[in-house]
């Protein structure tokens, strides 16, 4: 065996990663959680601490749960596509405001205008382990029967609204 | 009909490169002379034909022609001039025809500068690089062309990238693609040496100038993009591990080793086989940087449109390349001798040691750039993980920490023979004096990490012991000490200075890690912070517009010991054409440190969040890059390269087996 094949077997193995990864999509990440119920839970709102939510009274209608928080750059960027979609559409966006202060939280709504039917305080982050969030924002559709249909994981785009969310609601809307 | 000239001229460069790729190769296998002499003609020709195609697609950009797709995509009639001319290297398409571009200039000056060789090295040289150009005009013309028509033309452009419309974007490319091509002459030497069977020492010193030159513009290709970096992403941060940098850096890391170790080839003959198999990893490196940033295999910061028809291109043109010369090397590898002896406490054996830690970074950023891959690929697209600076830290620290100390070695230590006793009795007071000022400006600093001593002492222990390399060289010359130093070779200089520019890059490295201060405030209009003994005033924002952008303009009034000193004006632009907003940092530089202002988001009318950083000796970190590619520049004007007598030439040829 020749010692000097070497390079060119640690080249071979290298090339075939490489050509694995080429159909790969680096962006895509999937979620385990598309097709299973949502995660159940109990937050303080954000605007009266002394109630609580929880996903189990959005059952039978079609809502949005979007990670944010005043903390977050790219909320902001999506935030003026949050406002605009809940005053053209009947669909409520739940916010679940992630890791922040509610005084913060509250300040900059009243300040960028509050798309949310309602927010929810979850000040630990547990609520969004459960929902596997690593990057805010994160915007899951959930249908009639409390199951995740579909994650749009960092701002929502115009693109994205037009071309994925909103047809699968009015889809779900029909189911 | 401009852009028609450009493709044309581009598929007429092609048709040269296929002829110089093949005929002067096989004119040196079989001695035929005259198809030998073809090469260098066809080189002038294929720089030509390249460069009027370049020519083509700036004129394209500069006339605002937007029948051109690439230029409606990546220009603007706003776009000032200066950013049209970088726009062309600015797409996809356009830096590959840079690439190209570099090629044949490299080709041009190894033609020109080359004449002394030996007509068989010469044609063998030129027609691998002529291969190489195939491959990489097949690209541009399959995959990517650059001159695309579009129908009917657009009204005006979608604007350049803004991150891209800054001074450092101008230079960047060009210097980084000058560094990644320049070594593909080096590998072209290899190449050619293997297939003739003679790796000598001659191959080395033909190789050597090739490869330093090469090495001078990475390093200041990557300095650059690293200041862009620093200047222009507005969070003060000046590397981040991210793959498209990773992909410049393992060339550098690998070019680096690849430096040393032609030294000992060309000076002891040692190393051949390892020298020639580095010279192909470096440009292989290369390639498979191009590869990862244009195929879209990894993620990144850069985000350039991505295709994978063009990954599979670059794939199958990388298997041909760096497996065909990995599979010349392992057959043409065991008939090479070893090369001279040395002992195991010499300055070849420090030399080969860096080497060594040299090429197990650069495997070691290898892996941690490709491993998100590999484990997607293993786990069928299920498992998808980022590998971030902390494990670089982790993994790059302890190895470069010994490489670094090795560096005061080397110099000091004899050829061949070396005791460790008589290295101790040259360094030791270069090893105390480091260690106690290392130990001791914590403690005058109230505090440091283990990092700040062990960054402290590495820096010391290279000036020091660089100090103490220049005392042994000169100790056996007569005269003053400014004549001794004078007569040194350039070469010699060179060394040094790159020495000290480790240290001093070292040095900023260390400080700015351990004392830079950053503060994210809310300001409204009057509202001051203190930092690094300068309080910032915030004096609200004006409107503003640049050429192409408008932008709230904010104005930081530094005040020291209550007096003004200074006005920052960090920019929020937002550029007409895509809508992108940008923030522009505003940066006092000095020699002991920077003040780094940039605007976050507006609060409310008067009050906005403010991003402030105090960077200490951030400078250094650059001007130690800068004197390491001095330092190259200066061993490249030695005059050995200069007055290279073609008498030597035939001295070095006859001796050597043809």
């Amino acid at each position: 065996m020749n010692r000097f094949l070497l390079p060119f077997g640690i080249f071979l193995v290298l090339l075939g990663f490489l050509f694995v990864g080429l159909k790969l999509n680096p962006r895509e990440v999937p979620s385990p959680l598309i097709g299973k119920p949502v995660p159940e839970f109990t937050l303080p709102q954000l605007h009266e601490p002394a109630q609580a939510f929880s996903p189990q009274s959005m059952r039978g209608r079609v809502w949005l749960l979007n990670v944010w928080a005043s903390w977050c750059v790219s909320c902001r960027d999506e935030h003026p596509l949050l406002v605009e979609f809940a005053r053209s559409n009947p669909v409520a966006i739940i916010g679940l405001n992630y890791k922040d202060k509610p005084d913060d939280a509250r300040a900059w709504l009243a300040q960028l205008g509050n798309p949310y039917a309602l927010s929810v305080s979850d000040r630990d982050g547990r609520v969004g382990i459960d929902f596997g969030v690593y990057g805010v924002p994160e915007t899951f559709v959930i249908d009639k029967q409390g199951i995740i249909r579909h994650k749009q994981i960092g701002a929502v785009t115009a693109d994205a609204l037009r071309e994925k969310i909103l047809p699968l609601i009015r889809e779900l809307e029909q189911g | 009909m401009i852009p028609e000239v450009g493709q044309l001229a581009l598929i007429l460069a092609l048709l040269l490169a296929v002829v110089q790729g093949t005929l002067p190769l096989i004119g040196a296998q079989r001695g035929i002379g005259a198809w030998m002499e073809l090469s260098r003609p066809l080189a002038a020709g294929q720089f030509l034909f390249v460069a009027i195609a370049f020519l083509c697609l700036a004129w394209s950009f500069l006339a605002n022609d937007f029948s051109v797709l690439n230029v409606a995509s990546n220009s603007n009639s706003q776009l000032p001039a200066h950013y049209r001319v970088a726009a062309t290297w600015g797409s996809h398409e356009g830096s590959m025809l840079l690439w190209v571009l570099m090629l044949s200039l490299w080709m041009q000056a190894v033609s020109i500068f080359s004449q002394s060789l030996p007509r068989e090295m010469l044609a063998r040289v030129l027609s691998v690089m002529g291969m190489v150009s195939v491959g990489f005009l097949l690209f541009l013309l399959l995959t990517s062309n650059p001159f695309e028509r579009l129908a009917p033309p657009a009204a005006d452009g979608n604007d350049l990238n803004p991150l891209l419309q800054d001074p450092g974007m101008v230079v960047h490319p060009p210097m980084l693609y000058m560094g990644y091509v320049g070594f593909s002459v080096a590998f072209a030497f290899a190449i050619a040496a293997l297939l003739g069977g003679r790796l000598d020492a001659t191959w080395a010193r033909w190789s050597r100038p090739w490869t330093t030159a090469a090495w001078c513009f990475l390093t200041l290709g990557i300095l650059i993009g690293s200041w862009w970096a620093y200047n222009e992403l507005g969070w003060g941060g000046w590397w981040f591990w991210d793959p498209v940098e990773n992909a410049s850096f393992m060339p550098w890391l690998v070019g680096t080793a690849l430096v040393h170790s032609l030294a000992v080839t060309e000076k002891r003959g040692a190393f051949k086989r390892w020298t020639v198999l580095l010279a192909i990893c470096a440009f292989s490196l290369s390639l498979l940087g191009t590869f990862l940033v244009r195929s879209g295999v990894l993620t990144s910061v850069h985000a350039f449109a991505t295709d994978p028809e063009r990954g599979l291109f670059i794939l199958v043109f990388l298997a041909v390349v760096i497996g065909g010369a990995l599979m010349l090397f392992a057959l043409r590898a065991p008939q090479v001798g070893g090369g001279g002896r040395f002992e195991t406490v010499s300055r070849e054996s420090f030399l080969l040691a860096n080497n060594v830690l040299l090429i197990v970074a650069a495997g070691s950023v290898l892996l941690g750039t490709l491993y998100p891959l590999v484990l997607d690929a293993l786990s069928g697209g299920q498992t998808k993980i980022s590998v971030g600076p902390p494990y670089f830290e982790a993994v790059f620290v302890p190895l470069m920490s010994p490489m670094v100390f090795l560096m005061g070695v080397g110099p000091v230590a004899r050829w061949k023979q070396a005791t460790l006793p008589e290295l101790w009795t040259l360094l030791r007071w270069a090893f105390a004096v480091s260690l106690v000022v290392a130990v001791l400006v914590p403690l005058a600093a109230g505090g440091g990490s283990w990092g700040l001593r062990l960054g402290l002492f590495l820096a010391l222990w290279i000036l020091a012991a660089t100090m103490v390399s220049v005392r042994e060289r000169i100790r056996n010359f007569r005269g003053a000490v400014r004549e001794r130093l004078a007569m040194q070779p350039r070469a010699w200089w060179g060394m040094i200075l790159a020495h000290l520019g480790v240290a001093v890059f070292i040095a900023g490295v260390t400080v700015v890690g351990t004392y830079e201060t950053e503060r994210d405030v809310r300001m409204a209009i009057g509202d001051t912070v203190e930092m690094g003994g300068h309080v910032f005033r915030f004096d609200g924002t004006t409107e503003a517009t640049g050429p192409n952008y408008r932008a709230a303009r904010g104005t930081v009034t530094v005040l020291r010991d209550g007096r003004e000193v200074l006005t920052l004006h960090p920019e929020k632009r937002t550029y007409n054409a895509s809508g992108m907003a940008m923030t522009e940092a505003a940066i006092s530089t000095g020699v002991l440190g920077d003040l780094y202002v940039s605007l976050g988001e507006p609060i409310d009318a008067s009050t906005w969040s403010v991003r402030v950083y105090h960077k200490p000796l951030v400078t250094w970190i650059w001007a130690g890059c800068v004197l390491m590619a001095f330092g190259g520049l200066l061993a490249l004007s030695d005059r050995r390269y200069r007055l290279r007598s073609s008498q030597r030439q035939r001295e070095a040829v006859a001796t050597s087996p043809a």
